[in-house]
């Protein structure tokens, strides 16, 4: 029976993990694999737990404010990597002006505070790829 | 009047206006909720009355204000002599930057320094360090030296000003560098006072921003307790902290409880070093959050004085001053929403006015934009008028303690301390504070409880202005605030000259010194000093410590 | 799928865990690459790690990979957590404790959900295994999931099974279900840094005292984790019970043990999937299971209807 399994993680130094983790539980209660890295990832450490975990969504949780910096060193990192039906979504504190170019760069979608989990979890049933 | 009979005549009035207004009123307006709940799910009635606090003795139990149990305070005319200090978290990018933001909060009217530093900084890293990539200055201002230090603090009167630091893992080095520093001016470490934050144990349970596992960290707290009542008799060495704890989705029951039994976790451990209760204790502070329930965080800080103040006196203190809970407040981050973000001003005031009512010795007041990124100069001008308002304009000032003999809040004042002795007893059967921090307890109580909170949150049960309810389509358009991008390359620069232009055999010796002290049971401190004078950098310092004390690594709790 | 089995014996990392989801999966397209790796596989030694929830194994299994890394060995380390009974979902935090080696090539980590299988293994594992056999590992650490009692399937899979307990963790040796105390090939006293060890240590031995082994006497290693200490000394014992294996055939006994298991497995999930297909025998079941709730019909003669259809 095929499960979706997502990648929760905590690139760079920012310690708050309350929202990645209460966003791997509701995954989790949605029925999906979730593989949580724990915090200060590297896009190294990042990429290569996505490939080792096959996982169909990388998601990335930030609020320390240097989203610019490591999502995009992720989401280029899983290009090189030919990672290209990978879903990566992002969440934390991330300013609206920075999503446009968050999204060229590859990641798909960002929830902002505020955004109820079902959306996250409907969100990601919908546009996983594979 | 005969106290027992006045308080069976109100129950049996009270029975009879249930039965005939009570019963009546919710017919015609029925009851919006099926439970009102406080934020620590206690069940909240209709009404108190005096059959609800029967039992306090108002000697006994509640008292003056600057006498045990210090239920009312522990200042005797507090805001009537003198305001709360007005104390702005404030830091990004480089020292020079936030140097320019500390001079803007000044000439407005803050009366006290708040640092906040950027990770690589919290983590005891240089900005140049790997590790540190795209991190420099994002949450916090970059301190890699004693040069940063002199810089962030240009043209303020280190004598004149108290700084509070929020730094915990390299507390220690960061303090040294402050010390170092007004040293350098000229002002001897008698005469600074300010604080820092230097709380491992909350960093364990909920901020994270740890470097080396427990027992090397507490070695380090204790000798900063130790250093400090000697050497720097003005300065608060630690604030004992429940702001993260509650920001990481703890209750308010919770945050008060674990706050307390760290903050008495610190004080054991500094006596089983052979300190003395009365030298030290009067300068241990404290740090709470401000949240959303209004008379629910006013009682939190009142039982939070009398319990503090029952266990110093239960483990022998004797100096009044070592009975008293003194604290910083900061109001709730977590509460903040991105969307329709001028709301977030009204929150705030809402939140800094239960501080007040509280007793809070220091305040922080949120800008209305920190959901969305750092304060901008206007909202954090905002942020400070919303205490001047409190202060000047609203009367609250005139009295101490205005909500003292309120039925409803010294019923609750009562709750919260009960419920905290219960989880003072839990955490005595898992075999004390650490042991029950490895085990996860701490963590998954609060885990628990943010994942609680977030459902009746996504489920209505909950309202958030704005968010669930209330909501608005348009994207909010406040101005963020923006850094200097050449900031990190000023600072990178500035690093590689500090290590070509300073004695390096020096503090190759200094740095050497520190590792052989580190392995025994000296106190740091001195040594650390030496260091920092010799222009080693946060970094190579806390390396050093790395070596010889190893880092901590977390476990998954969800 | 050639391709993929090629590229898995490569060791390509990225094929391997492909190859993994496919049989998590129970893809047909799994079978034929299966077939194939097969003839690579019988060179790992399989080493299983159980123990109560709070006896640090996921530190455990940290430190050893990193000592088997450090003789030169390739890693594949397995962690197992439970899947929830209700969503269907699983949270895989074991990980975290690991960080340091997701960027080492010479390991290899995958997560895995028990996903509803009885015995706290998951019916892939047996696949899982062969899979990072035929890949090229030296090594291969699977940590359970800790309930207790499910620990016991452990042993069907791994040529030496390691269980580890704590000092003082509430649970003296004495109510430490007895099914994993037999299972054990070697007892790792961890967190030994804390008090308690030497009585945890003399509970043991009397155990063993009690119980009585013929020709080998489960050895007792003391180790920290945190401070990594006793690493050596486990890594020395694993290898000493390797060899004894070898040296008294118990080892062949244990791989036919393995290989019975697998294929009962592998029979089981056949006969299962073609028992509630639709297309093939599910209608049949589902009336037969209305017919046993209206006691119509017993579940044995229900079980002799439905096998009939098969065993022909």
């Amino acid at each position: 029976m095929k499960k979706i399994r997502v990648l929760v993680a905590k690139p760079g130094l920012d310690g708050h993990d309350r929202g990645a983790k209460i966003v791997a539980r509701a995954l989790r209660d949605a029925g999906m694999e979730v593989v949580y890295t724990g915090l200060h990832q590297t896009a190294d450490q990042i990429v290569n737990t996505a490939i080792q975990e096959d996982v169909d969504v990388v998601g990335l949780s930030l609020l320390s404010g240097a989203h610019m910096t490591l999502f995009i060193d992720v989401a280029v990192l899983l290009k090189e990597k030919k990672m290209d039906d990978v879903l990566i979504v992002g969440g934390g504190i991330i300013p609206e002006e920075d999503v446009p170019a968050l999204r060229k760069a590859g990641i798909a979608e960002v929830f902002g505070p505020g955004t109820p989990v079902d959306d996250i979890v409907r969100y990601i049933k919908k546009n996983v790829k594979r | 009047m005969d106290e027992k009979e006045t308080i069976s005549q109100i129950h049996q009035k009270q029975r009879e206006w249930e039965k005939q207004r009570y019963s009546k009123a919710i017919q015609e307006n029925p009851e919006r909720k099926q439970k009102f709940k406080n934020l620590s799910e206690m069940e909240i009635k209709n009404i108190y009355t005096p059959e609800d606090i029967k039992d306090l003795k108002y000697l006994k139990d509640i008292g003056f204000p600057g006498e045990y149990p210090f239920l009312r305070g522990v200042h005797p005319n507090l805001y009537r002599g003198r305001l709360w200090t007005m104390r702005q978290f404030a830091g990004f990018g480089s020292a020079e930057e936030t140097n320019k933001r500390y001079h803007y909060l000044l000439e407005h009217g803050e009366t006290g320094l708040s640092v906040a530093f950027d990770y690589p900084t919290l983590y005891g890293y240089d900005t140049d360090h790997p590790l540190a990539r795209g991190e420099f200055g994002k949450c916090g201002v970059a301190i890699s030296s004693l040069v940063d230090m002199e810089l962030l603090f240009h043209g303020i009167p280190l004598d004149k000003i108290t700084t509070s630091m929020t730094i915990n893992g390299p507390a220690a080095i960061i303090w040294a560098m402050y010390i170092a520093n007004a040293e350098n001016q000229g002002i001897s470490k008698e005469k600074i006072g300010g604080t820092i934050q230097n709380d491992i144990l909350k960093e364990y349970i909920a901020q994270k921003s740890y470097i080396f596992p427990p027992e090397p960290s507490m070695r380090l707290i204790v000798d900063t307790f130790e250093y400090g009542y000697k050497n720097v008799p003005k300065w608060n060495t630690i604030s004992i902290s429940g702001y993260h704890i509650r920001e990481a989705g703890s209750t308010a029951v919770q945050e008060l409880a674990f706050t307390l039994g760290d903050g008495i976790e610190y004080v054991k451990a500094a006596m089983n070093r052979g300190l003395m209760i009365d030298d030290f204790a009067p300068r241990l502070s404290f740090f709470f959050n401000a949240h959303n329930d209004f008379f629910e965080e006013i009682a939190k800080y009142r039982a939070a004085r009398r319990i503090w103040a029952k266990e110093m006196k239960g483990l022998g203190a004797k100096k009044p001053r070592s009975l008293w809970m003194r604290f910083h407040t900061q109001t709730a981050g977590c509460t903040l929403t991105a969307q329709q973000p001028e709301i977030n001003i009204v929150r705030v005031t809402m939140q800094a006015l239960a501080a007040v009512l509280g007793g809070t010795q220091s305040l922080h007041t949120n800008s209305m934009d920190e959901a969305l990124a750092l304060p901008s100069e206007k909202a954090v001008r905002i942020a400070l008028r919303t205490q001047q308002i409190i202060a000047e304009e609203s009367g609250v000032t005139s009295t101490v303690d205005p909500l003292g003999g309120a039925y409803y809040v010294e019923w609750l004042t009562e709750k919260m301390e009960e419920e905290t002795y219960k989880y003072f007893d839990k955490v005595q059967r898992l075999g004390g504070v650490i042991p029950a921090i490895e085990k996860g307890f701490f963590q998954r109580e609060i885990a628990e409880s943010a994942y609680r909170y977030q459902k009746e949150t996504d489920e209505n049960q909950r309202i958030i202005v704005g968010v669930n309810r209330y909501t608005l389509d348009e994207k909010p358009s406040i101005p963020i605030l923006k850094m200097d991008e050449k900031g990190e390359e000023r600072q990178i620069h500035r690093l590689q000259k500090l290590r070509k232009d300073r004695d390096n055999p020096k503090v190759q010796r200094h740095l050497q010194q520190l590792r052989k002290a580190a392995t025994g049971d000296e106190n740091l401190m001195p040594f650390i000093l030496d260091c920092i004078h010799s222009y080693a950098t946060l970094g190579e310092t806390c390396d050093v410590l790395r070596e010889v004390f190893g880092e901590y690594k977390e476990q998954a709790i969800y | 799928m050639t391709e993929l089995s090629k590229k898995v014996i490569d060791g390509d990392q990225r094929s391997i865990a492909r190859l993994i989801t496919l049989v998590e999966n129970n893809a047909a397209d799994a079978v034929e690459t299966m077939k194939k790796i097969h003839s690579h596989t019988g060179n790992a030694q399989v080493i299983g790690v159980t123990g109560v929830m709070g006896s640090g194994k996921s530190s455990l299994i940290f430190e050893l990979a990193l000592a088997y890394r450090a003789e030169g060995k390739k890693v594949g380390i397995i962690a197992i957590d439970p899947t929830s009974p209700f969503s269907g979902g699983a949270l895989l935090g074991d990980r975290i404790r690991m960080t340091e080696l997701s960027t080492d090539d010479g390991v290899f980590i995958r997560s895995m959900g028990t996903r509803g299988m009885m015995g706290g293994l998951t019916g892939a594992l047996y696949d899982v295994v062969e899979i990072l056999d035929a890949a090229g590992m030296h090594v291969i650490l699977i940590e359970t999931v800790g309930v207790g009692q499910d620990e016991v399937d452990i042993v069907k899979i791994a040529d030496t099974t390691l269980v580890v307990l704590v000092p003082g963790l509430g649970d003296s040796v004495q109510t430490i279900k007895a099914g994993l105390m037999e299972i054990a090939d070697i007892f790792v006293v961890n967190k030994a840094d804390k008090p308690g060890v030497e009585q945890t240590i003399a509970e043991l031995e009397s155990m063993l005292d009690l119980v009585g082994h013929l020709d080998h006497r489960t050895p007792i290693v003391a180790t920290s984790a945190k401070n990594k200490k006793g690493i050596k000394l486990l890594t020395s014992k694993i290898t000493e019970h390797q060899e004894y294996l070898k040296k008294s055939n118990a080892f062949e006994i244990r791989r036919r043990q393995r290989y019975e298991a697998e294929l009962v497995e592998i029979i089981r999930k056949r006969l299962m999937d073609f028992i509630f297909d639709e297309k093939k025998l599910k209608t049949t079941v589902d009336s037969c299971i209305d017919q046993i709730s209206k006691k119509e019909l017993d579940p044995y003669s229900a079980a002799d209807q439905i096998l009939g259809k098969i065993l022909r």
